[in-house]
């Protein structure tokens, strides 16, 4: 990305830097496919092993927070340079809250191997794979510095939001068949909400990239998720 | 050898009450050598434009072209007009000497007479032949105070100007310069001989006369630019390749000849 700098030693702590965050992305989809993995396959060890790991993207985001900060004191960026480091900073905060997102998924997984199996499962699974998607392009995004890979991701975040409602309609559905539903519809419920978040941050990050390349944000989306406002009555209708 | 070719200079400033100073496709030329190239520009009035650029660039050439002080180089030719308010100082009417009055010079070396610090004030009123005491001594005092110098030296004006620091002496320039109460003040790189405890007062100054004055400066310490202007023109090879707001110039310019120098990726 920052070639050519008079003094190299910039150019190589701007890369490094660029490193730390392609690595803490890698680390975060890696945690997130894990995670749905145990999840759909119900397997606790596996889920543990995702817990224990969020640590590492934790200690990353601390180290990219020092090299930015040390960066603006030393080199005092400016324009593309300047943008690229406030990027940074933004984009390691939406990575370290997408390593939270798939602990608290994997915590929840740990709930969900003791209650019976949920066809909902498969339906997240499915709103799983979609972000998973996202969060690949978008570090592609990022590391290619291509706005039109990050224009896709602000796309496919629609389609997310749009899965999300559904999958809240068909919890709340469940839980109404059938009260003893509700602990594991429940822990679903978070589990989608957090995997929906995630595409939050994806697109969040595709912002980011979007800043870096043009120097402005891009202009502001309608937001598709309506569980927010979604209510089932007791005969099964959706109201809004 | 040709000079390069660019691509359409980006022309964004922000706009003030009114123009002070209209370049209008200026050139220059020292004997043969063209050192200034269709530069265009309107400089805001009230606020602070930077001129940036590598060495070489034409800028110090601009500045000093505003005053007409290369009028004293052989050889020198120009086309093309600069107007104060609307007056042509390159035209026939104008008066040198007055033209200056109105325009006040700061530069890189302090440079006090060997005088005491009131009459280093006053020398401007002196040379016009005023001898009103009472005018005097209040230039004196809206002069040091204006150039944030007062307090230090209220105490002591009958003393040798050359015994002020190096920070104080740049302020007396100043005070100086707007003794004679000109519309614009020119700077050329009047930080470069200072620590950085006197450039932040000088910055400090620099931000309080804005709004009386129309400032110029010339510099090539590119966060003090971003840090005093409110426009900044960016200059290479005599050519004017971007100007514009401070800020925008400093995040996200258009031009990638000015990307690459503000970064320091240039060569």
């Amino acid at each position: 990305m920052a070639t050519d700098h008079i003094v190299k030693s910039f150019d190589t702590e701007l890369q490094h830097l660029d490193n730390c965050i392609a690595q803490m992305g890698g680390l975060a989809e890696t945690q997130l496919a894990e995670a749905m993995d145990a999840l759909a396959k119900r397997d606790a060890l596996a889920a543990e092993r995702v817990v224990a790991r969020d640590a590492r993207i934790d200690a990353l985001e601390h180290e990219v927070h020092e090299r930015i900060v040390g960066l603006l004191a030393l080199r005092q960026p400016m324009a593309r340079d300047l943008r690229a480091v406030v990027a940074a900073l933004r984009i390691a905060t939406d990575l370290e809250r997408i390593g939270d997102y798939a602990k608290n998924i994997a915590k929840r997984t740990l709930a969900l191997t003791q209650a019976p199996p949920k066809s909902a499962v498969a339906t997240i699974g499915r709103l799983g794979k979609l972000v998973q998607g996202m969060i690949k392009t978008v570090l592609d995004a990022y590391i290619d510095r291509d706005v039109d890979k990050a224009a896709d991701v602000r796309l496919a975040d629609q389609e997310v939001d749009q899965l999300h409602t559904s999958l809240f309609r068909e919890l709340l559905t469940y839980m109404m068949e059938d009260p003893r539903n509700i602990t594991s519809c429940t822990h679903l419920l978070f589990v989608a909400k957090n995997v929906e978040r995630v595409g939050d941050h994806a697109t969040n990050i595709a912002e980011a990239v979007h800043f870096v390349v043009r120097g402005q944000e891009p202009e502001s989306r309608t937001k598709g998720d309506q569980s927010s406002v979604t209510v089932i009555d007791e005969r099964g209708r959706t109201t809004r | 050898m040709n000079a390069p070719t660019f691509g359409p200079t980006s022309y964004h400033p922000t706009k003030g009450e009114r123009t002070s100073l209209e370049i209008k496709d200026f050139n220059l030329w020292y004997g043969a050598a063209q050192a200034l190239f269709d530069v265009a520009m309107d400089v805001q009035v009230g606020m602070v434009t930077a001129l940036i650029g590598p060495s070489g660039c034409g800028k110090s050439t601009l500045l000093r072209s505003m005053n007409r002080m290369n009028d004293l180089i052989d050889n020198l030719r120009i086309n093309g007009a600069i107007r104060l308010e609307g007056d042509d100082i390159y035209g026939p009417a104008i008066d040198v000497i007055g033209l200056r009055k109105r325009m006040g010079m700061v530069f890189q070396k302090p440079n006090p007479f060997p005088m005491s610090i009131a009459e280093n004030v006053v020398y401007p009123l002196r040379v016009d032949g005023v001898t009103d005491r009472a005018l005097l001594e209040q230039t004196v005092e809206r002069s040091l105070k204006a150039a944030a110098l007062w307090d230090e030296v209220k105490g002591r004006l009958k003393e040798n100007a050359l015994g002020l620091s190096g920070g104080q002496q740049q302020r007396l320039c100043i005070a100086r310069a707007v003794a004679g109460d000109p519309e614009v003040l020119l700077m050329d790189e009047p930080c470069s001989a200072l620590d950085p405890i006197a450039t932040a007062k000088i910055e400090e100054l620099i931000d309080e006369l804005r709004g009386n004055y129309t400032i110029i400066i010339v510099t090539h310490n590119m966060q003090q630019a971003a840090r005093v202007s409110q426009n900044t023109a960016f200059m290479y090879l005599g050519r004017l390749i971007e100007y514009g707001d401070t800020k925008r110039m400093f995040t996200n310019p258009i031009e990638a000849r000015t990307q690459d120098y503000i970064t320091g990726r240039f060569g």
